[in-house]
């Protein structure tokens, strides 16, 4: 690693709170030292780093740990501030319509899709879970089509805060379509939002780090089972 | 003073979401109008402001709706300087917004969990909710408050712990802040509620019993579906 600054980032390929972090420092253009953690187990170091949570992703910037994705993001938005295009915006009130967005993506979004991926056969919450990603990326639709002001991204003419937000899970909704035979991404009732995954898959800071659906589909299938395995012991 | 007609604030009075974004404003000396909502038969114009969750608070700005009160606070901060309530440092910043996301992830639904919970579910949701207020309790030490000397974003965020936890004791008949396990966090909740802009911003402690009283009562005769 070049400079004075240590740099590492504790993470697994498959999950998508991780590849918020990745894309971050990519779009900076920093070097970091990836180190992935295995499924079901905890290192040291993140036992260590991270003794509140004990979850990945975790930024370790000389020496300091930062936890918890979007905070991470943020950090790296802000050390990093000349050195890329900015994550946030600068305006005040679109940085608190792009912090809205990404919580409501986490909080009332992503624990739907969660729930269609961890499913154990198809049953009436599967269909009623896909009703409400659907809605909800309706909502994420309309609110591409304000943000993004014709540009490319959320962000504008360069990924940003949104962007990286809902684009990390964008595997995943494949990966839950296929598993739960449901489909989530329908061309005709979000249009715009297609073409933005398409271009946020090819962006240079993201194309390498979105991972192949099939494996996602099979780490899925492995997670679903330990889960199940565990609420029934 | 700044603020004025500008800004206004959808609210209601037992809310600890709410409370938090009166107490940034307080902090910063800024004006607002205040609109107090009536959960059970919401104005259109909350409706209109907040249509996604149609909750509050939802602070207006020039008319301009902002939404979810830590992302409230976080554009207070920014558009109002003074008085800063994150810290400059970015490191600083990310334990600030940590905590906060802490208070709002874990401790909430723990405090939650006890509140309605009975028999051996509330003997387990107690001992989650003890593991958070250690975690709190461990990160307080030889602090005054989570902001240092001062208050920050952390503590307007984990307010809710300095008054309303109680209030969910007496209620729900538990115990939890016991100054003997977590004396830091305590301590904590003392100091937090002698800062001028806190104790003067606290809805009536009766009235907010009763409320809570009425709301567990509600929640607890609803048939589990």
């Amino acid at each position: 690693m070049a400079g004075d600054q240590e740099l590492k980032l504790l993470g697994s390929w498959a999950s998508p709170f991780v590849i918020r972090a990745r894309i971050a420092l990519n779009l900076k253009g920093v070097g970091y030292e990836f180190l992935e953690e295995g499924l079901g187990t905890k290192s040291e170091l993140l036992l260590k780093s991270n003794p509140v949570y004990k979850q990945i992703p975790v930024l370790i910037h000389n020496g300091k740990p930062i936890c918890e994705s979007m905070i991470i993001v943020q950090y790296i938005d802000e050390v990093w501030a000349a050195a890329g295009p900015s994550i946030l915006p600068s305006d005040p009130y679109d940085r608190a319509i792009a912090r809205f967005w990404a919580v409501y993506i986490d909080d009332k979004w992503f624990p739907l899709l969660w729930k269609i991926i961890i499913a154990k056969a198809d049953d009436e919450e599967t269909a009623e879970a896909a009703e409400q990603v659907i809605a909800g990326l309706q909502l994420l639709e309309e609110a591409f089509e304000k943000c993004s002001k014709g540009k490319d991204f959320f962000g504008g003419k360069s990924v940003g805060c949104i962007d990286i937000a809902l684009g990390c899970y964008f595997g995943w909704v494949k990966a839950a379509e296929k598993m739960a035979g449901v489909k989530l991404l329908d061309k005709e009732k979000i249009p715009l939002l297609m073409g933005w995954a398409e271009r946020f898959c090819s962006a240079d800071a993201v194309k390498e780090l979105m991972p192949e659906v099939d494996k996602l589909i099979e780490h899925g299938k492995m997670v679903r089972a330990r889960l199940n395995a565990a609420a029934t012991n | 003073m700044v603020g004025g007609r500008e800004v206004k604030l959808f609210g209601m009075w037992a809310s600890p979401a709410v409370r938090r974004v009166e107490w940034a404003l307080k902090l910063k000396g800024i004006e607002y109008e205040y609109i107090e909502e009536d959960i059970s038969n919401k104005s259109t114009d909350l409706v209109k402001y907040n249509p996604i969750n149609k909750q509050v608070p939802v602070l207006l700005h020039h008319g301009k709706p902002i939404i979810e009160s830590l992302v409230i606070i976080e554009y207070i901060d920014e558009v109002w300087k003074h008085n800063p309530i994150l810290p400059k440092d970015p490191y600083e910043r990310a334990m600030a917004r940590f905590w906060a996301t802490y208070s709002e992830d874990k401790c909430r639904s723990a405090a939650r969990e006890v509140f309605f919970a009975e028999g051996e579910k509330r003997v387990k949701a107690i001992k989650c909710l003890e593991e958070t207020l250690r975690a709190l309790d461990e990160e307080l030490q030889g602090k005054k408050f989570f902001g240092g000397e001062n208050i920050g974003f952390s503590d307007l965020v984990l307010g809710w712990m300095a008054f309303w936890l109680g209030v969910s004791e007496e209620v729900a008949s538990f115990e939890v802040l016991d100054p003997n396990k977590f004396p830091w966090f305590t301590s904590w909740i003392d100091s937090f509620l002698k800062v001028p802009a806190i104790k003067e911003n606290l809805p009536p402690r009766d009235k907010t019993v009763e409320f809570f009283h009425s709301y567990r009562r509600l929640h607890l005769a609803a048939p589990k579906c």
